[in-house]
């Protein structure tokens, strides 16, 4: 445990690391993503002090957390677009940051990553999105090619939306798109980005849904990083909280939603007010600050 | 203290320059080491030429004939008065050939083309998908940057000759076909005087330098944009601004090289 930690987060991660050591919990079975010791700043800001965390094959693993608490940065690490400070990142035993940059893309091949924005190739049409990968990766003849595009896209129900370009979609058609883009190399594990922000109910069932059926039927491990609460834990079958730069808790959904830490709870339940405080700190009173003269207007 | 102070902004100013420049020959190495790879693949590299290019041939064309005319009825009143009119020929297509033709082309270009790419390197940048392309084991500097950077390189000298040629014929339109200068007169002491090696070469040379230096330019401030609207949009003025810069004083280098003596 790092120093400054307080008791009741030292427990959760003791606990935390007791689960992980279980059988049931995979510890029998390698896990496809180990951290040990994460370390990593950014900007003079510490993200990451310290986390240990296990994603297991074939499992939808969720990581969730208040905004800013590093989760996007989790999947650049693990996917080795950062490097750590300290600690280790293993993907299918290779340690990430070790790796040159043919090992990387080599590894990459067997990755897929759904973004917040979905990143779809701007100037390609929504068949050439998905068969980008497949274009620069495998040498398919194109008859081959086009049947396996579109058998990714009738998966994510979008086979009619083929000739449509990125900028003729909705937010939740762009991210189903992403979703067969990054499955199309039939990936062992797939990262998913605050998938389901911004969605509206409809398209959010939909997303849950892909993302459900692909793990299952499709064998894809799933890390899915988010701060949308029900429908995460609704089909992770693990989930880590984490905050502050480190894991807070960790266990199965009920397990997480049983949590007692009220950092925790405040973040599952969603209070505008407790640990973390509504009001960002000031060192000026509010008396004060409104009597004072304009110093922050600007230069006009 | 204000003293230190200003010294050490100014230290943190230069290192922060520094860096820039370190950075831009990084990218500039790993842009030329894809090449090879771009090879096998020429519809990305011919993409790119008609992005930059064949789409800037409008601009170029209307820039061209009118620069061109007004080399010509400036050059008219001036060669007039020492009787020397039927040298117009040679020295619009001089001053087209040696300077203006590769220098207001990379500006142009730079306003046009050069802008456009650094905004959408920064978008992509934006929007992720620089960072999708990594995901997908496809380096975006290979894959993205280095047909852009080499269209750009193509592009440059065949911008500029249309350049000339159109202003060249704005000339004689203007000198000949307004104002009376013998047509011979002007064919002739253009071909008799301008040197190829010397003159159509040099000219050829300095716009090939500028297509490098404007599509790097471009290239990099688009990957190293922040990325933000605001940040897109300040790199994409860095770009314009730098590049014009740039272009302005290598002309002068290269004018001393060239035809120094």
């Amino acid at each position: 445990m790092g120093k400054g930690v307080p008791a009741q987060f030292a427990r959760a991660d003791a606990q935390g690391d007791e689960r992980l050591q279980q059988p049931g919990n995979g510890a029998g079975a390698e896990p496809l993503v180990r951290i040990r010791g994460l370390h990593f700043a950014h900007g003079g800001k510490v993200i990451f002090d310290g986390i240990d965390l296990d994603i297991q094959r074939g499992a939808v693993t969720a990581i969730m957390g208040p905004s800013g608490t590093g989760k996007t940065t989790l999947l650049k690490l693990i996917s080795g677009q950062l490097k750590p400070n300290a600690g280790s990142i293993e993907v299918d035993g290779e340690a990430v940051h070790h790796l040159n940059r043919q090992q990387l893309c080599a590894l990459r091949k067997r990755m897929g990553m759904l973004f917040q924005s979905g990143a779809l190739l701007g100037d390609l049409s929504v068949f050439e999105n998905v068969a980008f990968p497949l274009r620069e990766h495998a040498r398919l003849p194109e008859s081959l090619l086009r049947r396996l595009v579109l058998m990714k896209l009738e998966a994510v129900g979008l086979r009619g939306a083929a000739a449509l370009m990125p900028s003729q979609l909705s937010g939740g058609m762009a991210r189903r798109v992403a979703l067969a883009r990054a499955v199309a190399l039939d990936p062992m594990m797939v990262m998913y980005d605050e998938p389901f922000t911004g969605q509206d109910p409809i398209s959010m069932g939909v997303l849950v849904q892909l993302v459900h059926q692909l793990n299952d039927a499709g064998g894809i491990s799933s890390i899915i990083v988010s701060h949308d609460v029900p429908e995460t834990l609704g089909i992770a079958d693990h989930a880590y909280v984490i905050a502050e730069g480190r894991v807070m808790c960790s266990g199965t959904p009920e397990q997480v939603s049983a949590h007692a830490d009220p950092r925790v709870r405040q973040f599952l339940d969603g209070a505008p007010d407790g640990p973390v405080h509504f009001h960002y700190p000031s060192s000026v009173p509010l008396a004060q600050d409104m009597l004072a003269s304009g110093e922050h207007r600007g230069w006009w | 203290m204000v003293v230190t102070d200003a010294l050490a902004r100014l230290g943190r100013a230069g290192l922060t320059a520094l860096a820039g420049v370190g950075r831009a020959h990084t990218l500039l190495a790993a842009i030329i080491v894809g090449l090879p790879a771009l090879l096998p693949r020429p519809r990305l590299l011919i993409a790119q030429i008609f992005n930059i290019g064949v789409l800037s041939v409008l601009i170029i064309a209307v820039s061209g004939l009118f620069v061109g005319m007004v080399l010509g009825l400036q050059g008219y009143y001036v060669l007039n008065q020492f009787g020397a009119e039927e040298s117009l020929g040679v020295m619009v297509a001089a001053s087209l050939v040696r300077e203006l033709g590769p220098v207001v082309t990379a500006l142009l270009v730079a306003g046009r083309a050069g802008s456009a790419l650094t905004a959408e390197i920064g978008l992509m940048k934006a929007t992720e998908q620089l960072s999708a392309l990594e995901m997908m084991a496809v380096d975006p500097v290979r894959r993205v940057l280095t047909p852009r950077f080499f269209g750009g390189c193509i592009a440059m000298p065949l911008l500029a000759a249309m350049f000339s040629m159109l202003g060249v014929l704005g000339g004689w339109f203007v000198g000949v076909g307004l104002l009376g200068v013998d047509d011979g007169a002007f064919w002739s002491q253009m071909q008799s005087k301008l040197d190829f090696r010397e003159d159509v070469i040099n000219g050829v040379i300095k716009s090939l330098v500028f297509g490098v230096v404007v599509s790097w330019i471009a290239l990099f401030q688009g990957y190293d944009a922040t990325p933000t609207a605001a940040g897109v949009s300040q790199a994409t003025t860095r770009s314009v601004v730098h590049a014009a810069l740039a272009v302005l004083g290598l002309d002068f280098i290269l004018t001393a090289l060239m035809f120094g003596e």
